[in-house]
């Protein structure tokens, strides 16, 4: 277990040490996120009223789509050297290789969301930087993550991944999205836990379902 | 060409004749409902098409996990006609729920949690497929839309729960002038819509089970190809074989 | 006159004494509607060098990736040292090493990084000082803190060679892997040969020099037509024996 975990770590440090050096990832899902919040910004007049009605899905959806693009490009830099070739050499079981890049994700989405949260928070002028949110973006980001490394894989290793993996992680993870938007409203609008245990219930539902499920079948998607 | 076995010939005459049964039964024989008029009998395609949809889905995921476990094409074969048919229900589902809504809920499109979630399994499907056409033909093509397949089944349940709280959460779309109205279930009504989904689910397989002959054909035909494109080499080991026969063999190659 | 079965009983067995290294029964592998391996045949013992020759798209690549368990027969086994590959593979991966036709390193990290993460996930013990021993043996010291996209081709090629010796793999499979390296740099890669040989382990090899190969091998394997067309001690094979099976290339290939 120890050791297992340890891999787990390896893997995913390998990829920060390369994100450090790059800052493809991060950087990319923080500035496409951003603009699409601005956009939102001039598309839609923002009444106090009205920024806490659209606020929530604007934020998740922007976090959603720079999200995709960001795993997108965490399994195309392991494709464009072939080192996913290298990893598959590897005697490590796959499900490791999974949790590792998992991980790897999930830590990139978090950072990318640390500095997404306060920059929505003053444009659309709600209070979203609280416990309850935080505790949402987690589990928002656990899921993503862990969908988007399993269809990243898939779509790898088709010609046109960049339009693949959005079609496939997209609707997929839209029960995650609901549940991210719907909590994050009952916040905004000075709701605590109560309000919105059942969408809680089913994010936490979502992440153990996918979590297994993709660790299981990615086993699968990296033989050739 | 091929004959037609005689018991397919039997089990398409059959899907007509219910389809017949059920289109006279619908049109004719089934009185109007009360409340929200002759609109009411799209939901005689309604419930048939949904329930075949999720049919569908549930064939996929269990033809996706026996290919997974054994490799063997006619479990791909059968997930691809389940996954190709599913869609076209799917499909259909979405069209008649919204013919049906807009007189009656004043809406063309609601929160409904049955058809969010026919709406999201649509894409999820259309994905599917979409993947299968760009990818090319064998063995990963199987295996990664199994993959894919399977995760989308997995999300099904999960979308409907979703889709569900999220109906509960914004109740405010139905605002039509029949809105209020319950259409009842029993009687002459209950017996046509049990016999429309027998007859769409004799239909829906009689579909199903055309496109996975058709897909073997293509599979027989892909095996002759590549049969074709060993003729060269099996030529050279055979000795003296010219390189005539070699050179003409392996057009196919380019599908 | 030159069947695979021969390979179980004929010349090529001089080192029939040692270990059987690699086995594999009818391997079929098509991509798309083309099949490039047809029910091929292959034993290699340890102590063995086999140096496998074809015609561009004969399926060596495709090969030398079944062996190494990056890619799976549509049908037929593979073992490694008796461990099955379709159901022991992370077992048969410990004593596998391989050079492709890319380095399969990351560009961003140094060679020390690179090793140092692969050494780790197979768990190689005592890791520093392994990595400083391979990087010697290849040449590569002065260049362990260099990121691995700045290194020439030859560079990385032995910083490819070091990633695949560094668990002391017992099955070395090296694919072209003497392509764009210069004298010194193939001077390595032939003493790692001919140490690996003499250690008692396996080489599968395949090369577009003929003579090179047929000089640094045991035995020698032709693939044609998704089999081999030719197994024969390297001894005695000649230029010619080899490259009459190089006739009419499989079209679509390059």
């Amino acid at each position: 277990m120890g050791a297992a975990l340890a891999t787990v770590w390896t893997l995913a440090r390998k990829d920060l040490l390369l994100e450090l050096r790059s800052r493809d990832i991060v950087l990319a899902i923080v500035v496409f996120a951003l603009l699409v919040i601005t956009i939102f910004t001039f598309a839609i007049e923002l009444t106090p009223s009205r920024s806490r009605d659209v606020g929530p899905g604007v934020l998740w959806a922007a976090v959603a789509f720079a999200g995709v693009l960001g795993i997108n490009r965490s399994f195309a830099m392991e494709a464009e050297g072939d080192t996913l070739d290298g990893l598959m050499l590897t005697p490590v079981s796959r499900e490791l290789i999974f949790f590792g890049k998992s991980l790897a994700n999930f830590i990139f989405i978090t950072v990318a969301e640390i500095v997404i949260f306060p920059v929505f928070e003053a444009l659309f002028n709600i209070n979203v930087l609280r416990i309850e949110t935080i505790v949402i973006a987690l589990l928002a980001s656990i899921g993503f993550s862990a969908v988007g490394t399993a269809f990243a894989a898939v779509s790898v290793r088709v010609r046109s991944r960049e339009i693949m993996l959005p079609l496939l992680f997209l609707p997929t993870v839209i029960p995650l999205i609901m549940a991210a938007v719907e909590s994050t409203s009952v916040v905004v609008n000075g709701g605590s836990w109560s309000g919105f245990s059942a969408w809680l219930q089913l994010a936490i539902a979502f992440d153990v379902i996918f979590v297994i499920a993709s660790a299981v079948l990615f086993q699968f998607v990296l033989e050739e | 060409m091929v004959a037609v076995p005689k018991i397919r010939l039997i089990w398409l005459g059959l899907t007509a004749a219910l389809m017949a049964l059920t289109l006279w039964m619908i049109f004719i024989w089934v009185p109007t409902e009360v409340n929200q008029g002759n609109i009411q009998r799209s939901l005689y395609f309604h419930v048939p098409v949904a329930w075949t949809a999720m049919v569908a889905i549930v064939l996929v995921a269990f033809a996706s996990v026996a290919y997974l476990k054994t490799r063997s094409e006619k479990w791909d074969r059968l997930a691809v006609a389940a996954a190709e048919t599913g869609v076209i229900f799917a499909g259909l589902m979405l069209i008649t729920g919204m013919v049906w809504a807009k007189p009656v809920w004043g809406v063309w499109w609601t929160g409904e949690a049955k058809l969010t979630t026919t709406l999201i399994l649509f894409f999820i499907y259309v994905a599917y497929l979409m993947f299968r056409a760009y990818f090319p033909p064998g063995e990963q093509r199987r295996r990664l839309a199994a993959v894919i397949g399977l995760m989308g089944a997995i999300d099904t349940p999960i979308i409907y729960y979703g889709a569900q709280l999220w109906e509960r959460a914004h109740p405010s779309a139905v605002v039509g002038p029949l809105s209020d109205s319950d259409s009842s279930v029993d009687g002459p009504i209950g017996i046509t819509l049990i016999v429309a989904v027998v007859a769409f689910s004799v239909l829906f397989a009689y579909v199903a089970s055309e496109r996975y002959r058709l897909r073997k054909q293509e599979d027989e035909v892909m095996e002759l190809r590549r049969a074709v494109s060993l003729r060269p080499a099996l030529a050279i080991s055979s000795s003296l074989e010219t390189t005539e026969s070699t050179a003409s063999a392996p057009a196919g190659g380019a599908y | 006159m030159t069947l695979s079965t021969q390979e179980r009983t004929g010349p090529g067995d001089q080192a029939a004494t040692g270990v059987v290294a690699i086995e594999a029964t009818r391997l079929e592998k098509s991509f798309g509607n083309a099949a490039v391996l047809r029910g091929l045949d292959m034993k290699v013992r340890d102590g063995e060098v086999v140096a496998i020759f074809g015609a561009n798209g004969a399926g060596k690549t495709t090969l030398l990736r079944i062996l190494a368990t990056l890619t799976r027969p549509d049908h037929g086994t593979v073992s490694i040292y008796g461990n099955d590959l379709a159901r022991e593979a992370e077992r048969a991966r410990l004593s596998l090493g391989a050079v492709l036709h890319s380095p399969m390193l990351y560009g961003d990290m140094t060679v020390e990084e690179n090793l140092k993460f692969f050494g780790r996930m197979f768990r190689v013990p005592g890791l520093s000082a392994r990595v400083l021993e391979i990087a010697d043996r290849m040449g590569l010291t002065p260049r362990l803190d260099q990121r691995v996209r700045e290194l020439s081709h030859g560079y990385r090629k032995r910083a490819a060679l070091a990633r695949a010796l560094l668990h002391r793999p017992r099955v070395l499979l090296l694919d072209e892997a003497e392509t764009g390296l210069d004298e010194p740099a193939r001077q390595v890669l032939d003493s790692v040969i001919a140490e690996h040989r003499a250690a008692g382990h396996a080489v599968v090899m395949t090369t577009h020099s003929v003579e090179r190969g047929i000089a640094a091998s045991d035995r020698v394997l032709v693939l044609a037509g998704g089999r081999f067309a030719l197994d024969e001690p390297s001894s005695s094979v000649t230029l010619t024996d080899v490259t009459r099976f190089y006739i009419e290339p499989e079209p679509g290939d390059a």
